[in-house]
Parts: structure tokens; sequence; C-alpha cells
């Protein structure tokens, strides 16, 4: 009994990593922006859309990872394999798209939060750039599973953080449990925005590639689950303490409009230099970790799903295009920044729109393949967790159209209501 | 002029016409029957009314990419037959295995050589080679966008990249279907396991069983040894008991038992119990020592001579076990009791003259390990004495194994 139970153990601890990465990767610079927004605005208020999000990360989450372990292919794969090249084509494109202007928003990250501590972007950037770059050609993936764990760990910042600024618990605990909702566009938008910067389609690939990459089989999948479902709850975890941190903070001395994550940390300076230096280490900590998954999750994906060579492990003239697509997503995207008066809220917001047009493709394919016989065998969905899934493709889609349409009509009209 | 090649991609949606040229439909894919020939076309599918008919490639006059004429009216409709391969749904998208290359590729077209023949009016279409890469992919794209003799133009200075059709293995990971469809697995067992090692790493867990069950038992033996331990445990995890324990045999002891220990208790004991009972010993004695001491990375098949033997008698003893001492290169010497007495390099045999006493040719005593030694002391004697072969020895200084650097270069890989 007790050697069963320690050999259960021991393969959660060798199925960790995919799932707790990719959920808490999450939780990247437009994250945080997103999550103190929410806070410095509105206070403990959307406290109560976590655990709804969370729900619908872990559905999600679960349905790719099991496809993983199942049929060890990886999404791309498998969406090329059943729905043909022209639309794999299409998707592909779209998320390089998508992809460059996550990773824009994550080097916005790295700069900003180096200039909090006086280091001009002119430098934090290129060095983070040739940083990322050096990380993925000149590491193993157990070396860089291992710096990303340990990446992971750092977000502990945001937790002492938001313990620091000494927020209103009773209040922060009772906002959790307790749905609020005030029919006030902005309130609203900012709500979707939460849910819809929870679950990007950039996840999906990456962590469903992950668990094929860590060889994790059906057979293994029910320690794989409790990863993935832990993984979500983690990342929920530090996206409360990054709300709850901007409402003790900021909002407690009247609530306001912030423009980027660098700001919130200013914001938390009255409470001391440690929950202010925190907040910045953390936001550098998530953009630097970001920046490294994010191109090379991309790259991955287009070329295996295109039948390009692949792998850091092949040298530069055998996989050329896996070579320059991800080294291309990291210089364009962290030279974008470089530039003076790049528009870069507009840059994010256009980001959300074409994020939020990909996801509702992939979530659709991901659900039907799951539900093929013919690639599932008995792992295919049961009926009450079809329902579950396609009731929450079904929300995610409607609340990433809306979405799409704020953040469109922000984007027309850059003044604002 | 008439063209000399096809692709699949051209093929599908050409027009077929019957013989007043009336347009009866559109190709909607291609089906080859292996066990009739691996190579031609032998019927072409074809949508355009309530149902798709099958026409048989000798009721084919002529294609080109203007269409299909045909010379024959009996058309079958088409009910699904498993003896053939359809190429857009079995193997457009799909993975196969270049064996040449050596490598998993994606297929995205297929090139057809298109074989004319005078006077019998009765064109044909053979597969030549399947199209990966950037060439292809354009091909795709643009089909039925623009006109097929535009693409052909436009695809011009695009380098092509292709894959002779002879060195494609196909992977199917339903054995029934293999069987009938006469999918084998010949040329990976041509490969060097270290390649196919390789390649087995980067397929899904249905198609790894699927070539360990079909490959010669030696050739798979070879190759779950050179494959990552994880893959390796879940391979053997997913193998029929008895397909399992026929491998294992043919592995090294020491390999065989490494893979053994991380498998579940009661599934290696039944992967034993299959096995013959001589390499069974080996391994279960191995598998009673730590992985990482010395006789946990012993290996033992090795050249052991007893006291007052020569040089001859050495080499016969080499000579009868050839195949299993690829990598032998000491022989020891053992007393009575079976304790051990020296080492001589083979080298050092091949000059001395056969008559001569083993026990002559000693020099020192050897260096040697105990069982119990830590896998970082046995690195260290490596480096400190520059030996190829290690001798284990047991508590009474008996030879119980040998390990040989190839052991040693993986344990320092893994580091």
């Amino acid at each position: 009994m007790i050697k069963r139970f320690r050999y259960h153990i021991a393969i959660f601890f060798s199925v960790i990593g995919p799932g707790f990465i990719t959920a808490v990767v999450d939780n990247d610079a437009g994250g945080i922006l997103t999550y103190s927004q929410a806070g410095s605005k509105y206070g403990y208020q959307p406290l109560w859309t976590l655990i709804p999000i969370t729900v619908l990360l872990i559905v999600t989450q679960e349905m790719c990872s099991r496809m993983g372990a199942v049929t060890g292919k990886g999404l791309s794969d498998l969406i090329r394999e059943e729905f043909g090249l022209r639309t794999t084509f299409v998707m592909m494109v779209v998320l390089v798209l998508a992809n460059l202007t996550n990773v824009m928003a994550n080097f916005a990250g790295i700069a900003g939060s180096l200039e909090l501590f006086h280091v001009t972007r002119y430098i934090s950037v290129p060095l983070g750039g040739l940083l990322v770059w050096l990380l993925i050609v000149k590491g193993s993936y157990e070396n860089v599973e291992k710096i990303f764990l340990f990446a992971c760990i750092v977000y502990v910042a945001y937790i002492v953080s938001g313990f620091l600024v000494e927020p209103n618990w009773k209040q922060a605990a009772i906002d959790s449990v307790r749905p609020h909702l005030q029919f006030d566009a902005e309130y609203i938008s900012m709500l979707i925005a939460m849910v819809g910067t929870s679950i990007a389609p950039w996840m999906q690939f990456y962590l469903q590639s992950a668990v094929v990459e860590k060889g994790i089989t059906a057979k293994e999948y029910n320690e794989s689950r409790i990863e993935v479902i832990v993984g979500c709850i983690v990342m929920s975890v530090i996206a409360f303490f990054i709300i709850v941190a901007c409402a003790g903070g900021i909002w407690k001395n009247g609530p306001r409009d912030i423009v980027n994550a660098a700001d919130a940390a200013e914001g938390l300076k009255p409470f001391g230099k440690y929950a202010y230096a925190l907040f910045a280490i953390g936001l550098l900590n998530a953009s630097l970790f970001a920046a490294c998954i994010q191109p090379l999750s991309t790259a991955y994906t287009v070329c295996e799903s295109l039948g390009f060579e692949s792998g850091v492990n092949r040298r530069f003239s055998e996989a050329p295009i896996f070579y320059w697509l991800f080294t291309g997503l990291i210089v364009v995207g962290g030279g974008v920044i470089l530039i003076p008066g790049f528009p870069l809220v507009k840059m994010i917001l256009f980001s959300q729109v074409i994020n939020g047009v990909l996801l509702p493709f992939i979530l659709i394919y991901m659900t039907i393949l799951i539900n093929k016989h013919r690639v599932m065998k008995e792992w295919v969905n049961s009926r009450f967790y079809n329902l579950v899934a396609w009731a929450s493709v079904a929300l995610m889609i409607g609340l990433t159209v809306a979405l799409v349409v704020i953040s469109f009509r922000d984007l027309l009209n850059p003044a604002g209501s | 002029m008439a063209e000399q090649n096809l692709f699949l991609t051209e093929l599908l949606g050409l027009d077929v016409f019957d013989l007043r040229g009336r347009r009866i439909g559109v190709v909607k894919d291609a089906a080859i029957v292996p066990l009739v020939d691996p190579s031609r076309v032998d019927r072409f599918l074809v949508g355009g009314g309530y149902a798709w008919l099958s026409v048989g490639y000798d009721q084919v006059r002529t294609i080109g990419l203007d269409g299909i004429h045909l010379k024959d009216e009996q058309l079958k409709p088409y009910h699904s037959d498993e003896y053939v391969l359809r190429l857009v749904r079995d193997l457009l998208d799909q993975q196969i295995i270049d064996a040449q290359g050596r490598k998993v590729v994606r297929i995205t077209d297929v090139t057809f050589d298109i074989k004319r023949s005078n006077g019998h009016e009765n064109d044909q279409l053979w597969v030549l080679e399947v199209d990966i890469g950037v060439r292809s992919i354009f091909r795709r794209m643009v089909q039925g966008v623009l006109p097929r003799r535009w693409i052909r133009r436009l695809q011009g200075p695009i380098p092509p990249n292709s894959i002779g059709w002879e060195f494609c293995n196909i992977l199917e990971s339903d054995p029934q279907r293999r069987l009938r469809l006469n999918i084998s697995n010949k040329l990976l067992e041509e490969m060097h396991p270290a390649d196919l090692a390789e390649i087995v790493e980067n397929l899904s867990p249905d198609d790894r069983e699927a070539i360990f069950e079909t490959i010669d038992s030696e050739v798979a033996a070879d190759t779950l040894s050179e494959v990552d331990r994880d893959i390796q445990t879940s391979i053997l995890e997913s193998l029929e008991t008895e397909k399992a324990a026929e491998i294992v045999e043919e592995m090294a002891p020491d390999e065989a038992a490494d893979a053994l220990a991380e498998l579940e208790a009661e599934h290696s004991q039944e992967i034993l119990d299959e096995m013959d009972e001589e390499p069974k010993e080996d391994i279960q004695e191995l598998l009673e020592f730590a992985e990482d001491t010395a006789g946990g990375m012993m290996n033992t098949e090795y050249i052991a001579l007893g006291p007052g033997r020569t040089v001859a008698d050495a080499a016969a003893e080499m000579r009868e076990n050839g195949d299993k001492f690829d990598t032998a290169n000491t022989v020891f010497l053992i007393d009575a009791d079976g304790r051990l007495t020296g080492a001589i390099p083979v080298a050092r045999l091949l000059t001395a003259v056969p008559s001569t006493k083993l026990a002559e040719l000693i020099q020192d005593k050897p260096i040697h390990a105990p069982l119990t030694e830590t896998q970082d002391r046995v690195t260290e004697m490596f480096d400190k004495y520059n030996v190829l072969t290690l001798p284990v020895v047991d508590e009474e200084g008996r030879l119980a194994g040998v390990i040989t650097a190839d052991d040693i270069i993986t344990v320092l890989r893994q580091r």
C-alpha cells in the first residue's frame, strides 16, 4: 500500500513541468497588466472571476494534456492530420502574428520592470533578448525546464508583496466568492479582459507539445492531470495576490487607471521598497520567462506542423526555418520596443484582437479532435465532460468575441469614450 | 507537350471524361494496392453524382493536366476496400519514415511518373516520390486558386525536396491492416540501431509499438538499448509480454537488467518468466544490484579461461562466441575457484605464439572493482588507470562481470 503510494508520488514528480509551467507563464506581462489594472481600478470586486477562470483553464488545459499523453503528438500535428494543410497553414500564420505581439508585450515588460531599477531599455532589452536566445540555443530540455521551474518559484514575489501592502483580507475573502456585477461598460470589459488573457492560443500548443516531449503516456495520465490542475490553481493564486496587492496598495488611496505594469509597481512605493521591488522583480521574471517560451513554442509548433526540421539539437544548416523563426520573433519583438514613439498600447490591443480571433477556432478543433474515437480511443470525452467542454468553449468564444469587439473599438478610437 | 510527371494535388479535382468526351466527375482520391504492386496507382476514385466511382488503371486511356480520358464505361461504384492504400486519406499530411535521410517526415504531396505506353493507349501513374518542404506547401496552398500550369511555372524557382518512394517506410499502427496492406518494416531493419532509436523517439507511442512488434527481435533489442530510458520503459510496457521477453533476451544482460529495473515489479517478473533460462538467470543476478554500483553497471558476458589454458584456447573460445563479444577487448584468467588472477588485452594475444600459456602473458595484478563500488569511483578508475574493460569481483574475489568503456561513456553523457 505504502509502496504503491510512493510509486504514484514518484510518477507525479516525474510528470511535473508541462502543466505547471504553462499555467504559470500564463501570468505573463500582459496578464500581470490586466490583473493590476483590475485591482487598481476596482479593488477587490473583480476577485470572484478567478474561480470561473480557473475552471475554464482546467477544462481546456486538461483536454490538451490528455491529447498529448494519449496520441504522443502535438496539437498542430493533430490538426494537420485531421483537418489538412490549408487549415493548418492559415492557423500557423495567425499564430505567428499573435505570438509576435505577445513577445512584444513581454519585452515591454522587461524594459518597464528594469527601468524601475534605473536601467535604460536600450541596455535591458538587447541583453534580455540575448539571454533568451542563448538559453534556447544552448540549453537542453531538462536544464531549461529546471530553470523554468525555478522561475515559477520567483512568482512567490507577488505573494510576498501582496502581504506587505497589508490589504483588507476579510474583504478580499468575501469578494472572492461573492459575484459582483455592475452594468458599467468599463467594468464588464475589464472582466472580459481578465478571462481573455487567461486562456491564450499559444498555451494549448505549448502544453500539448511539452507533455509529448516529456514522454508522458496514457498510463501516467492521472498524475499528469493532477499536475495540470495544480498548475491552474497556482496561476489563479498568483493572480489573486496581484489583484490584492494593487487593491490594497493603489485602489485604497483612490481608484485609478494604470497604463503599464511598471506603473503598478510604482504605486506600491509607499509600502516600502520591498513591496515595490518584489512586484518589479516578479514582472521582470514573468516577462523574461514568457519571452523565452513563446518564441520557442511558436517555432516548434509551426515547423512541426508544416514539416520543417526543428529542434535546438539540430544545427542551423539543418533546421534553418526553425532558427530563423524564433530568432526573428525575439529580434522583432524586442526591437520594436526600442523604436521611439512605437504605439505599444495599440499593439497590445491588437494582440488581444488577434489572439481572440484565433482562440475560438483552436478550441473548436480541440473539442472535435478529442471526441474522435480514431484519435483518442477510449480516452474521448465522456458525455458529461463533453457538455462541460462545449459549454466552456461556447462561453470562451462569447467572451472572446466581446473582447475583440471592445479592443477593436479602442483600436479605432484611441481617445476612448 | 505531354507531361512526364503529375502531382497528387494536380490529380485531385482533375476532370474525368468518358468515351464520348462527356465529363463524368472529378478525381477525389487515388489508391494503390500494395499486394499487387507497391507503386502503381491501381484505381482512381471519382466523385461527381451521388456516389464515388472506382476507375481501374486499365480503364484509362490518357492522363494529362487537362483531364483523364477513359476508354471503358463499365465503372463500378466505390465501396471501401481493406486492401487499398488511399493516397489522400492514408498518406497526405501523415508521417512516414525516410529510411535514407533517417528521419520522420510529414507528406505534403506525392509525385507520380506518367508511364505512357505507345499504341496501347493506356497511361498509368506510378508513385515516384513523396514531397515535403516549401515547394510542395506552396503547391498545396494555391491549388484550386490558380490554374495548374501557372502553379508549375511559379513553383519553378523553389528548390524541390522529395524522398524516393522506395525509401519511404509507411507507419501503420493497426497490425491487421499492416498485414493486408503488405507494409513491411524491412527498410528499418537495415538502418543503424542508433539512427532507428532516434527516429523511434520522435514517433507516437502507437507507432513505436507497431515498429517493435514487427521488426526482427535482434534489431529491436539493439534499438531498444539505444532509446532514451523513459521511452524504453513505455515501449516495454506496451508490448505483449512474449514479444517483450523475446526482445529482452537479445539485449546485453546489463542493458536488459537496467531496462527491466524501470518497470513495475510484477510486469518485469512476467517478462522474465517468459524468457529462456540462461539469459534470465544472468539478468536476475544483475537485478539484485543497485543501478549505481559496479554490480548494477556490469555486464555478465565476458571471456574467462581457467588455469593452464593457452593462447590458442582463448582464440577458439572467442571464435565460438564471436557474435556475443563484439566489444570484448580483454581476456580474463581465473583460478579453479573462479577467482580473478589476470587480464590480457586481446591485442597481446594476436602477437603471441598460439601455444604460449596465458599465465605467462600476465604482467601485473589486474585492476578490479568490488560489486558494491559506487558509480563515481568506477568512472574515476577508468580515467585513472586508462582501462577499456574493468573486471568486477565478488567478496571472495571471484569474477562476477565486466564494465566496458561504452557503459562509462553513457554514464558520463547522462550527467
